[in-house]
Order: C-alpha cells, then structure tokens, then sequence
C-alpha cells in the first residue's frame, strides 16, 4: 500500500470532546489524506467513536457533548462561527455501526439524500440511485425489486444499501463506524473490498476492532489508548489519546511507542 | 411430567428442584386462570350491555289509529296520488287545510303573525305556484288553492306522512320488550284488548332509517335523531380539527425542540399530565367562561365551535402525552441516519419521526375522540340546546348532541322514551366505532408501509 503523503482532506488539530464538561478524549492532532483510507483501532472506550463523530458534528446532537480544537476541512475550521453542521454533513457523510435503513423502500431510502438537497425529477433520482446502488455493489441482487422495504435485506445487504445512501450525495468523505461489526465474514469482505473501489473516489475514515481488517484496508493508522488518573476522593477518570498515528505497513510492522505493540499483539484492550 | 424423566438419579437436589419446579409452574397456572376469568367477565358485561340495549330497540307495538284508513280511501293510502293525498288533506282538515299551511309551510303561527300581510308567492318563493294561489293571502286560500299549495310544496312522501299524522292519526298506545315480545305475546294481547280494543299489534324497531332522518318531534314514535346525530359530527370534526394539530405540534415541541432542562418546560409536561385527570364537568366551566362568554362575538355563545373547542382543551392531554410517548419510541439511529445525511431539523422529522410515530399519535388520536364522542356534562355545562329541530349547518350553529338526547329521551317518562334512547345508544356505539375503525384503518396502513 502507497504511503506518500499527499494533500489532507481533514487535519484534525488538538482536538478535545467533553461530554458533560468531563474530558472524554484528549489533544488529538490526525491528517486525514485525501483518496486514502485511514483506520482509528484502539481499546473500548478510548474515544475512537467519539472523534470519529466530531468530523462531521454529528456530536452536536448529543447534549452536553462539546468539541475544543479545530477540525480543518480545505483549510476551513468545522467548529467556526458560519458553518453550518447539515452542510457539514452533507459533504462528510456517515455509515454506522448497525445498520439503519429507513422503514422505506430501497429505492426511497438511496433517494432520500438527493431530495433532501431539493432533487424531484424522477428521471434524474432514477439515475442517481441506480448509479448509488451499483457503486455499492448491490444492484444485482435489488434491481428487480426496488420497491422492497429496506428492512427485507439481509444485514449486509443493509448495510451496503447504507453505504449506497450515504454516496448517493456525493460526499467528499464516507465516516464509517465499525462497518462490519455486525456482519458474518462474508458479507465483512464485500464490505471490504466496497472499501478499497470508494477509495478511489473518496476519502474514508473507518473505526475497527479488527487487526487484520485495518492490515487489509487501510493506508493510514491512528491508534488510541486510554490515560487514567486518581481523582481526589479516590475516583478513576479516565479519558482517551491518540497513542500513534503512521502509515499502516509501518504502525503495524513496526510501531514506535510500547503501548501499539502490545495492543496489536493482542495483549490488553 | 416430562421434567421428572431428565432426572434418573433422583438425589436429593433432583428432588427439590423437582418441587419447586412444580411450586413455579403453578404460580404461573394461577394467573393464566386469573387473566382469563378477567375476559370472561369483560365480554359478560358487554353482551348483558347489547341484550339489554337490542331488547328495548326491537319489539311488538299496539298502535292506534283515530280513523281506520279504510274510512278515509277504498284502496290503501300508499297507492293513491299525490292529488288524492292534497285531497283528503284539504277535505278532513280544520279551515280547509289553512292550519297546516301555516304551521307547516310558513313557519309557524308565530312566524305567520309577524308576516300575514305577505302573499304565498311572497312567502314560498322557491315553490312554483299556479298564479292564482301565489297572489292570495293565507285567510283568502281557498280549499282548491290549499290543495294546489300542498302538491307544489310537497312530495309524496310527505304527503302521506301528513296523512297519517294529522288525519289517520296513527299513535303508538304501548311498547315491550323483545323478550317480551316473544314470550308473553298472550299476555301483552289480553292488555291490549282490555285498554285499547282497537288497537293493533305489530312488530317495531326503534333503530330504523326513520329514526336516523327525521327530526325532532314531542311524539315518541316520530321523533328521529338526525339534529344530534348531525350536532355530533359537527362536534367531532370540529374538535379533530382542533386539537389533532394543537395536540401533535405541542409534543413535537416539547420533545424535539425543547431541551427539557429548565424548570418552566418541567412544569407544562407535570401539568398536562396532571390535565389528563381534571373530571370533565371543569372543562365545561371553562369552556363556558371562555368560548361562550369571553369569546361570545366570534364564537356567537352555545355554538358547535364552543363545544368543539371546550371537547379539544379536554382531550388535548391525551393525545399530547401519546404523541409524546410516539416520539419517544422512535429509535435514535434512523434520526442519525437522517441527520447523517445532511437532513435539517425540521426534514429529519416531517420525513422520518413524524411518519415513524404516526402509529402511536393516532391510537391516542383514537383514545381521545372516544372520550369526545360520549362526554356530556361539559356540553350540558356550555348550554347545549337539549330541543332543537334545526339542523347544525355552521360552525355557529346552535346544535345538540347524541349523549344529550340520549339523556333527554331517557329522563322523560313512559317506556318508549326509554326505547328511542336505546335506539340513540346503539347508533352512539355505531358512530364510535366508524371513527375508531377509520383510525385504525389508517393506523395499519402506516404501519404496513413502516415494516417490511
Ligand atoms: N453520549 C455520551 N455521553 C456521555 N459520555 C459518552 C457518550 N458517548 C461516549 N461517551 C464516553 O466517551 C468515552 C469514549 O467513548 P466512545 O464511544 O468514543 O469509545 P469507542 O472508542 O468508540 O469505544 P467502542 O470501541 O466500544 O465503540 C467513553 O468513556 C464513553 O463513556
Ligand atoms: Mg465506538
């Protein structure tokens, strides 16, 4: 896998979240380069969701949840004064953990993006989640019945119809928390190799558990752990930082710090 | 039991558990019994409710006649002509039929008072008049001209109704029950031809197409319901109209929008709740203070506006807090898939929450027009008339209600008061159900298009 650097699509610096004004993941300074796929791994806990989620704002929907730092997105602060989150999100869409199509049909659920933006000519949405669907590599098994509910898919046609909603848009970057958490193995390769044809269009961030999984599809590595420190009264805090970021071949082969080599052996976490 | 065989060695343990396995299931053989004896007296109660409300509604009734029809026309009334039947009107009436001309054309003696200078045509300009009788004054009519009047202003049907009423006479002397009816016809024949020997008996069912159609009227047998029934549709849709929107756009605020943090927001959410339980007859205070008094110039006073808007204040708490607990049921990850996607606010609901929650938003929807549909004290409180013969055709109409009739008819005396309120039961049940089925209906279908 390639590992020049080229130009970032996202440069995360010292970036803090607070839920609740208790630090939940501390100082995280991560480029994110363009047509590349960067993995977060790290144990549970550690705040990888949480960072992911501060990319596109989905954060501000969680009360109490608050970002310090800045996320640069072309050189343009996310969290500065006239930006608006839904067209942040609009450009930085989002696959979740489980899948979550919409109680329509598929064809309403990879539609919905596009009419949100004001799109109503059926020829052209006709166009557009065809074009989705097959990028998701999911149209041989729907063409025919498009008008299916979503939830009559198996999960891992579920979550390839998510994925084909969120490009349906268009985005610049796909988020993906754990895509395929929830999926038996081969349903987890279709997703993987879904992953390796999008990178060629866009840039990816994915949250994984999975060694092996960030070994296979990842360029770039950002590995989190957790600091704990004694509270006077004898509580624990504990709050999440990025231990290493490198190119995966190197994070993985040959990792600077102690910590990304027990962890990738399997020792803790 | 099968358990026993999965525990050949029989120790001491086996045993015990063997014991308490028993103790457990019949715990639970107690409250199966329990649950069922609680349906079995629920449909008990419901079918004693219907035999008692159908035994009234259909029986045998001796009915009177003051002349025999067979006095009056050699064939039966039903086949003579429109003619024939003016004929017999203007023939056996007092003043040649001017009595009902006045009370049943023109309004009323009283109306007529007012007015006696006008001519018929000036008085009945909708009614094609032959050129004779539209020139005449009512004391001038003579009985060719009435006869003329009745078949230009009357149908048929009418017509034969007149007959009936004003010269047969047709009176129901006597009413009994179904089970009556149908066990004690020799009894109820000997009672007849003792206190009316020229009465005849027949069968009767209070619940009939007359009933739903025609209006009020102070003799029992010809009275109908079609004032409250149509006083009731106004009040409901009305009340719908209201409070569905109010209703639905209260909890999406306080569950979208609001943040539920400070102590103001609290206080309305206890408070509704709290509204929920507040007995009915309070809401008709409020209402009358407010719709019929305070609002009298928009509402004109005890109108079907008034009581639809008392009717929505009084089941708005219902369906806010089941609106509520909708939106509370609808799971977070389609509300990020939304937002995920670039949604706003407002599309992530209109698109997603809303059609997700519809289900629940209408069975309290349901709940509360239910509870509409059978108040009284609140509409009794806010002064809704208990005698009208007008139609409701506006939402400033005066109007009366099905429960009030109801009421009405049930507190005068004489058993077939009793019957026609029974007949009013049966078609209040009929009107809820129509609207809990429509609901229903609607319910299923966002469901259906919500699953797979
Ligand atoms: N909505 C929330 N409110 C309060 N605290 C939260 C919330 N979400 C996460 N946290 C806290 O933030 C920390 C990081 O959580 P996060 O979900 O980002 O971890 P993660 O690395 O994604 O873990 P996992 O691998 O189990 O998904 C945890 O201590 C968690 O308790
Ligand atoms: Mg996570």
């Amino acid at each position: 896998m390639t590992t020049t650097n080229g130009a970032t699509a996202i440069d995360l610096k010292s970036v803090k979240v607070f839920y609740n004004d208790k630090l939940a993941v501390d100082d995280v300074n991560i480029p994110i380069y363009h047509n590349k796929i960067t993995a977060f791994i790290g144990p549970s806990g550690c705040g990888k969701s949480t960072v992911l989620r501060s990319i596109n704002r989905m954060n501000d929907l969680i009360p109490g949840a608050r970002v310090e730092g800045q996320v640069l997105y072309h050189n343009k602060n996310l969290y500065g004064d006239n930006v608006d989150p839904v067209e942040v999100r609009r450009r930085i869409g989002m696959v979740f953990q489980k899948p979550n199509p919409f109680p329509k049909s598929i064809y309403d659920n990879v539609a919905y993006g596009p009419r949100l933006l004001g799109i109503r000519d059926r020829r052209t949405l006709d166009e557009i989640v065809e074009r989705s669907i097959k990028g998701a590599y999911l149209w041989d098994e729907v063409k025919d019945d498009l008008k299916k509910s979503g939830l009559a898919l198996s999960g891992g046609q579920q979550q390839r119809l998510c994925i084909a909603r969120t490009i349906a848009v268009e985005p610049d970057v796909i988020l993906m928390d754990e895509p395929a958490s929830a999926l038996d193995p081969i349903a987890t390769q279709a997703i993987e190799e879904l992953m390796r044809e999008l990178v060629k269009q866009y840039t990816i961030v994915i949250v994984t558990h999975n060694m092996q999984q960030a070994q296979r599809v990842s360029d770039y590595t950002a590995f989190f752990s957790i600091r704990k420190a004694e509270e006077t009264g004898g509580q624990e805090r504990r709050w999440g930082v990025l231990g290493e970021y490198a190119p995966t071949d190197q994070l993985f082969s040959n990792p600077k710090a102690e910590e990304t080599e027990r962890y990738i052996r399997g020792e803790f976490g | 039991m099968a358990q026993r065989a999965l525990s050949e060695t029989r120790t001491a343990e086996d045993q015990a558990f063997a014991r308490s396995l028993a103790a457990r299931h019949f715990r639970g053989a107690v409250w199966e019994r329990f649950f069922q004896a609680a349906i079995v007296i629920g449909i008990v109660a419901l079918l004693a409710l219907m035999f008692n409300t159908v035994n009234r509604i259909v029986g045998l009734v001796a009915v009177q006649e003051a002349i025999h029809p067979s006095e009056i026309s050699d064939v039966p009334l039903e086949q003579l002509s429109a003619e024939q039947l003016a004929a017999i009107l203007t023939e056996r009436l007092p003043s040649g039929g001017r009595v009902l001309v006045r009370d049943g054309l023109l309004g009323g003696a009283d109306y007529y008072n007012a007015n006696n200078t006008l001519t018929m045509g000036q008085f009945l300009p909708d009614v094609t008049l032959p050129e004779s009788v539209a020139s005449k004054k009512l004391s001038e009519l003579q009985p060719e001209d009435t006869q003329a009047l009745f078949v230009a202003a009357m149908d048929k049907n009418t017509l034969l109704d007149e007959v009936y009423d004003q010269v047969v006479g047709r009176d129901v002397v006597g009413s009994w029950p179904l089970t009556a009816s149908l066990f004690n016809r020799a009894d109820i024949e000997a009672e007849i031809a003792a206190d009316h020997p020229n009465a005849t008996l027949q069968w009767n069912s209070w619940l009939d197409l007359q009933f739903l159609v025609d209006s009020m009227s102070n003799t029992p047998a010809d009275t109908g319901i079609r004032t409250a029934f149509l006083g009731t549709i106004w009040v409901l849709l009305l009340t719908l109209l209201v409070s569905f929107p109010l209703g639905v756009g209260t909890a999406l605020y306080l569950e979208e929008y609001s943040s539920g943090n400070n102590w103001l927001e609290r206080f309305i959410e206890t408070n509704i709740r709290n509204l929920a339980g507040v007995p009915s007859i309070i809401y008709g205070l409020l209402g009358l203070a407010i719709f019929v008094r305070t609002l009298e110039s928009i509402t004109q006073g005890r109108t079907v506006i008034s009581a639809a808007l008392t009717m929505a204040l009084l089941i708005l708490p219902v369906i806010i807090i089941n609106a509520q607990e909708a939106l509370r049921a609808v799971p977070p990850s389609i509300r990020e898939a939304s937002f995920g996607l670039g949604a706003t606010k407002w599309q992530t609901i209109w698109n997603q929450v809303l059609p997700a929650a519809m289900p629940g938003i209408l069975t309290g929807t349901i709940l509360g027009m239910s509870r509409a549909i059978g108040e009284t004290a609140p509409l009794i409180i806010i002064g809704a008339a208990t005698f009208i013969v007008k139609d409701p055709n506006s939402p400033v109409s005066k109007f009366t209600v099905i429960p009030i009739q109801i009421y009405n008819w049930a507190k005068q005396p004489g058993g077939q008061y009793q019957d026609i309120a029974a007949a009013g039961i049966v078609l209040l049940l009929i009107v809820l159900l129509l609207f809990n089925a429509t609901a229903i209906i609607l319910r299923q279908r966002f469901r259906r298009s919500l699953s797979a």
